[in-house]
């Protein structure tokens, strides 16, 4: 009995041998990647444009979280992150902008009083903001939740778009609180590479920890199958609205560090487009898959950045390309397509990444080449 | 002592009356099995019974585990997950496994409904989280080993044999700490020989985890084999009630499996 039940657990725990190898390789990782946003952030590895563009490739990863989190684990297909993000935009813009800039910002119409001499300063005022901008986005998916959860598939995508779109026609015309269509410019740019990719690892940690948990597996069961979730004693409404509240956090989140990146937003720059881009990237990456959204959200910004040059006019050999605008999103779509034919489950499915993996696919690459030239054996020959 | 009591329980689905009347009797420790022909309606009670569906008239009474003498539960149309809270588990006619996920995982789920720790304390693996998510993996373990599934634990549940992934079905049922289980057609789709492992198997687990058991069955050999008492449905009519050898001998339920004989 007693060899049985250390038996039960190295199955239950998933034991691995390479357990101290995968830790070291980790560790190394991670000290690599510090290392890294170190020199980065000193300006010693890219230039500024290329720190933007990883400033962007972090945040929409963390958007591509929010999500995977209610679309691939918890299968309920919402597409509200846009409004969600206005919302976190607005309300971290808002208290870290300096007073003397508010005035100047706000020139049709005056900012209301009570927002007027609101400035956190600094690092500490950007993690407040931040906070109390997730917190204010999961209260509005909360209150948004009681309608929509009860809808399901193409019915939830479409309340959860309108929702959205009310958002942003609210923010458009509050002149006094969001500047109206003019939008807000020069908020401070105190989010710089450590502040996107610290809360980028601080919700990969969240999501790694929160899919480990009981309510985590409760998402996925809910997504597999609604009906014996039920019956297995899982409320589906309040699993729901807890992955849609914790989604819209960390959506309110990822766009208040996008409005401290960006350092202008606009309400049309939330429109329900920004919600099929993080889609995109959830998809390619994999529904239901951490290092999925990941993967995908640098792949896409980094590629669609990258792309630019199509636009601008090129030669192949002596074919001359005239310029042409929009030929990237053309190579763009096809390419995605591409990705799509091969891997119809997204890059990573539903799997995540480990070292374990890896080395298996290293192991079995040659194997693999070899047997896309081997020909192939000749089916029996009979006609 | 009743375990589960239905009072005229009735369901129509526009200008058809799935199940009349229904009027069944459960007592503790009994297997019970509900028989009868295609569309007899006997889901639809199952259903009902489990808060699919809500009675179009009718009720449904339940007896709490540990609650003595008290008066039975009125639990028509409660939602199904607070039913399995109350210790009712079911299995269902076509397999709804978790596909997606392990063996294992498939039974942990199960547990959920009993973890008492909230969201807050889970994601912040406060030790008494930390425990009780060792107890349900351990529960789990040896809930799978009694079930012979043990060797299969991290497998994905659809890569299992039919026979098997019905077998886990089961123990994600009892995973949920049950009193009365309910099983839709657990034979069906299977060869002699796992049926007849299968009436073994349900005789065995409502001794071990002293269960009720309600059944629903095509097969007659499991139920006359295994159960106390037998109710026999026809187009949602409850026909007969008794044991299986009065039953057998029923001339109404033998009019209604093979059809009149003509004069």
């Amino acid at each position: 009995m007693e060899k049985n039940k250390t038996r039960f657990r190295g199955i239950a725990s998933g034991l691995t041998k390479n357990k101290r190898r995968n830790l070291l390789l980790s560790m190394i990782a991670i000290i690599a990647l510090t290392v890294f946003l170190h020199f980065t952030e000193q300006g010693a590895t890219v230039g500024s444009y290329e720190v933007r563009v990883l400033n962007l490739c972090a945040v929409y990863a963390v958007l591509a979280l929010s999500m995977n989190l209610i679309n691939g684990f918890t299968g309920q297909f919402s597409l509200g992150t846009a409004g969600f993000m206005a919302i976190g935009a607005y309300t971290t813009s808002l208290l870290i902008m300096p007073v003397s800039v508010k005035a100047k910002v706000f020139y049709l119409e005056p900012i209301v009083p009570w927002l007027e001499n609101v400035h956190w300063e600094g690092n500490f005022g950007l993690f407040g903001a931040l906070l109390v901008a997730g917190l204010i986005t999961a209260v509005a998916a909360f209150i948004i939740g009681f309608p929509v959860l009860r809808l399901k598939g193409d019915y939830l995508a479409i309340a959860t778009l309108g929702f959205s779109e009310i958002i942003r026609i609210v923010f458009t015309n509050t002149q006094s609180v969001t500047n109206g269509s003019t939008g807000i410019k020069s908020i401070p740019n105190t989010a710089n590479i450590w502040w996107t990719f610290g809360v980028m690892a601080f919700f990969v940690v969240f999501m790694l920890r929160l899919m480990k948990t009981s309510y985590g597996r409760a998402f996925k069961c809910i997504r597999d199958d609604e009906v014996a979730a039920e019956s297995m004693g899982i409320s589906l409404f309040k699993h729901k609205m807890l992955s849609f509240v914790i989604s819209g956090f960390m959506a309110g989140v990822g766009g208040g560090l996008m409005a401290s990146v960006l350092g202008a937003i606009t309400p049309l720059l939330f429109r329900f487009i920004l919600a099929y881009d993080i889609l995109l990237i959830v998809v390619l990456g994999g529904m239901g898959s951490i290092t999925g959204s990941i993967v995908g959200a640098f792949l896409i910004t980094t590629a669609k950045e990258w792309l630019r040059w199509l636009d601008a006019g090129f030669n192949i050999g002596p074919i001359k390309v005239p310029q042409i605008a929009g030929l990237r999103m053309v190579v763009f779509s096809a390419l995605l397509m591409l990705v799509i034919l091969f891997y119809r489950r997204g890059l990573f499915g539903n799997k995540e990444f480990s070292w374990d993996g890896m080395f298996r696919l290293i192991k079995n690459a040659p194997k693999r080449v070899a047997a896309w030239f081997k020909p192939k054996p000749k089916g029996g020959g009979a006609k | 002592m009743s375990v589960l009591k239905t009072e005229g329980a009735t369901m129509r689905f526009g200008g058809v009356t799935a199940v009349d009347n229904l009027n069944i009797h459960i007592e503790n420790n009994e297997i019970v099995a509900i028989i009868g022909p295609n569309g007899a309606g006997k889901t639809t009670a199952f259903n009902m019974i489990t808060g699919v569906y809500k009675p179009t008239s009718g009720q449904v009474l339940y007896q709490k585990p540990n609650s003595g003498n008290a008066a039975m539960e009125n639990i028509t149309g409660k939602r199904p997950d607070l039913i399995a809270g109350l210790g009712i588990a079911r299995t269902f006619q076509n397999i709804r496994l978790f596909k997606e996920q392990s063996v294992l995982d498939n039974v942990l789920i199960a547990n959920h409904v009993r973890l008492k720790n909230g969201f807050f304390s889970a994601m912040l693996h406060w030790p008494f989280y930390y425990k009780s998510e060792r107890e349900m993996r351990e529960r789990s373990m040896v809930l799978l080993e009694s079930v012979g599934l043990a060797d299969h634990a991290n497998e994905l549940a659809t890569s299992l044999p039919y026979g098997l992934q019905r077998r886990l079905e089961i123990a994600r049922a009892l995973a949920t700490q049950p009193q009365l289980l309910l099983l839709d057609e657990p034979a069906a789709g299977m060869n002699p020989k796992e049926t007849e492992d299968l009436t073994q198997f349900v005789a065995q687990i409502r001794d071990d985890f002293q269960l009720t058991v309600l059944l629903i069955e095509h097969h007659m050999q499991i139920v006359m084999d295994i159960s106390d008492r037998i109710y026999v449905l026809d187009y949602g009519k409850t026909i007969a009630h008794g044991s299986p050898a009065e039953i057998q001998g029923n001339p109404d339920v033998i009019t209604a499996y093979l059809g009149v004989e003509e004069e």
